[in-house]
């Protein structure tokens, strides 16, 4: 018999997972950049990379505090940010994509190669910088919530932590998005040059967004180790793209859309691999084995990923009128 | 084209805009820009070669030439959207050399594409609110405190609503720019341009692409720019309506100057009939080959 209860807690408990916020923050940055300023980057693994082990070296190798922690990952997020922006920014779109995904993967293999293993683990990765993170925690020692959503002290603080910073990063999102800030940084989506004629400096602007969604990959990178250990393996390119799926799933140009899209997308995929899972043993799939099973769940997600697109491109969010203009 | 348009009212022409003779480069009474030896080449190509040439304040000169003249070449490197390889150009007395496009524009010289590039997926408003200069809100920083950008806002917005009013787009304005057509989104983009106060208003190719009946209120407005005290450079094929506005008209051909003067003048030129026909076009290329004049004229017999 299939345990249905087991399969549905565990996929409701993805809707407040830290690692859902993690996506979402990464995929809200994506929306400064892919939806609303048009900036193909397809190296958003690489600036979640720069917030994990930003944080976790600060921390295990130079012992700062949280907060120094986190503005190292920052920093090295803007440097990044400026590293590949000055050179591409003034090309046309693609070549930042092209540079955006080389460079996530030469950041990834710089933390995978033995060459720095004193400081960067190779590829078995970080653990042991929590410590100062569960310090910080205000609630008391125990076991709260009801339901699927139980946990302990620590794992509620990261899910609080994780979904204020969503939720406050979003509302920033919105207030510059309907400022005049927003209208440039659609306008130069819509053609860069009809807005340098208007006497605006675009390629200041596409720095500023380029900096601005990297720094929330950065936050979203830091959200995701706290509940697991900083290893390499966890930034390759697959990463980038599930945060595309994320945006493209609620909505490119929305600030719900990469919020609720995240939650839609690990629901889905902890739905699916619990039931298949537990369809392969209950022998409902002969013809699969446990291993196979595990992978199933990804072509299960790329499906409904692909109804989506087709029967209602514009995302969850979107704006179905915007859909009649698309060139 | 336009050529069946009747024009409502005959527009004042300014005259008396030239020092000494009419004539390609010749020096302007009050010019507003001037370029000098801009010369730019792709590969073997000349594009633009302009040894001198000014254009006057307040008045409205056409650049006219055949395809290929480098007309909006030239417009290009005026306005920072290209670099030429020499020469220098300036704007109001400021040198233009090294300056970026952005610049440029914040300088006060607007201009507009041959190609329309209204912001497809903005709506009419926002594309117009977008024009205006130096905004508070515009700063990343700033941007998250409304407050502190509010009333500037509101400002810009009624400025844009009495801009649309006049080009009759007011009732588009939550529209998204990309449902225009052809011609509302010409009418948008000077619309747009006008936002900011520009001195000096350059329209590349104004008329491309447009009705009859649009061609009309767009005329009037380019006389209405002027009739502000604006400057307008403008790039267009349609003699008839060069004919109609223009109070000075420079002639480009191969990259270089080959005529400049009031439109009634230059038009009657033998360099711009040259440009435009070929310098060889009256003359018998087969003057010298008796075979193929025999074999022609027998035709023509023939033919009779």
């Amino acid at each position: 018999m299939i345990d249905w209860i087991a399969i549905f807690s565990n996929a409701a408990q993805e809707l407040i997972s830290p690692t859902t916020a993690a996506y979402a923050l990464a995929a809200l940055g994506l929306a400064i950049h892919f939806g609303y300023t048009g900036l193909l980057n397809f190296g958003q693994a690489g600036f979640m990379a720069l917030g994990a082990y930003g944080y976790a070296i600060s921390i295990l190798s130079f012992g700062f505090p949280v907060w120094a922690a986190v503005l190292v990952g920052i920093g090295a997020s803007i440097v990044f940010a400026l590293i590949l922006g000055i050179p591409t920014l003034r090309l046309r779109a693609d070549y930042l994509a092209i540079v955006t995904i080389a460079a996530a993967e030469i950041l990834r293999l710089i933390f995978t190669t033995n060459t720095f293993d004193a400081i960067t683990g190779s590829a078995s990765g970080l653990q042991g910088y929590k410590t100062g993170f569960a310090a910080l925690n205000p609630i008391p020692d125990g076991t709260y919530g009801f339901g699927p959503f139980t946990y302990n002290a620590y794992d509620w603080w990261i899910r609080i932590v994780g979904w204020s910073l969503v939720t406050v990063l979003a509302v920033v999102t919105w207030l510059i998005m309907r400022s005049p800030w927003g209208r440039v940084i659609k306008g130069i989506r819509e053609d860069e040059d009809a807005v340098r004629a208007l006497g605006k400096n675009v390629y200041s602007y596409k720095m500023q967004s380029l900096i601005l969604g990297g720094v929330y990959g950065t936050l979203a990178g830091m959200i995701f180790v706290l509940p697991r250990s900083v290893v390499p393996a966890n930034y390759q390119t697959s990463l980038t793209f599930f945060v595309y799926a994320i945006l493209l799933l609620g909505g490119a140009a929305t600030i719900l859309g990469p919020v609720i899209g995240s939650m839609i997308f690990w629901v889905l995929l902890s739905f699916f691999s619990g039931f298949v899972a537990r369809a392969v043993e209950a022998g409902w799939l002969p013809f699969m084995s446990q291993v196979q099973a595990g992978q199933l769940r990804f072509i299960l997600v790329g499906v409904a990923i692909m109804l989506i697109v087709i029967f209602r491109p514009q995302g969850i969010f979107g704006n179905k009128k915007e859909l009649a203009f698309v060139k | 084209m336009s050529s069946d348009v009747t024009p409502t009212s005959t527009p004042v022409k300014t005259t008396g805009l030239h020092v000494g003779d009419a004539e390609p480069g010749c020096r302007k009474v009050d010019p507003i820009l001037i370029a000098d030896g801009v010369k730019r080449t792709f590969g073997g190509l000349t594009a633009v070669d302009v040894a001198h040439v000014e254009v006057p304040r307040g008045a409205i000169t056409a650049l006219i030439g055949p395809n290929g003249a480098g007309k909006t070449t030239f417009f290009n490197l005026l306005t920072g959207f290209d670099k030429p390889d020499a020469g220098t150009w300036e704007f109001d007395g400021r040198s233009l050399a090294h300056v970026p496009a952005y610049r440029v524009a914040r300088m006060g010289l607007i201009r507009t594409f041959q190609l329309t590039k209204a912001l497809g997926l903005l709506s009419v408003l926002d594309n117009m609110m977008l024009g205006a200069k130096g905004q508070t809100g515009e700063n990343l920083f700033r941007s998250v405190l409304p407050f502190l950008w509010r009333k500037q806002d509101d400002e810009i917005e009624a400025k844009a609503l009495e801009i649309l009013a006049r080009f009759k787009l007011e009732a588009k304005k939550d529209d998204y720019a990309a449902s225009l057509s052809g011609g509302q989104r010409k009418l948008l983009e000077m619309a747009r341009a006008l936002m900011s106060d520009p001195t000096l208003v350059m329209l590349d190719e104004p008329m491309a692409g447009v009705n009859p009946a649009l061609t009309e209120s767009l005329l009037d407005h380019i006389l209405d720019l002027k009739s502000q005290g604006m400057t307008v450079l403008f790039v267009e094929h349609d003699m008839h309506m060069v004919r109609h506005i223009a109070d000075w008209v420079i002639v480009m051909a191969e990259g270089k100057i080959v005529a400049e003067g009031p439109p009634q003048n230059v038009m009657q030129d033998p360099a711009v009939i040259d440009a435009y026909l070929g310098a060889h076009h009256d003359t018998d290329l087969g003057a010298t080959d008796t075979g193929h004049v025999e074999a022609l004229k027998e035709l023509i017999d023939d033919e009779q």
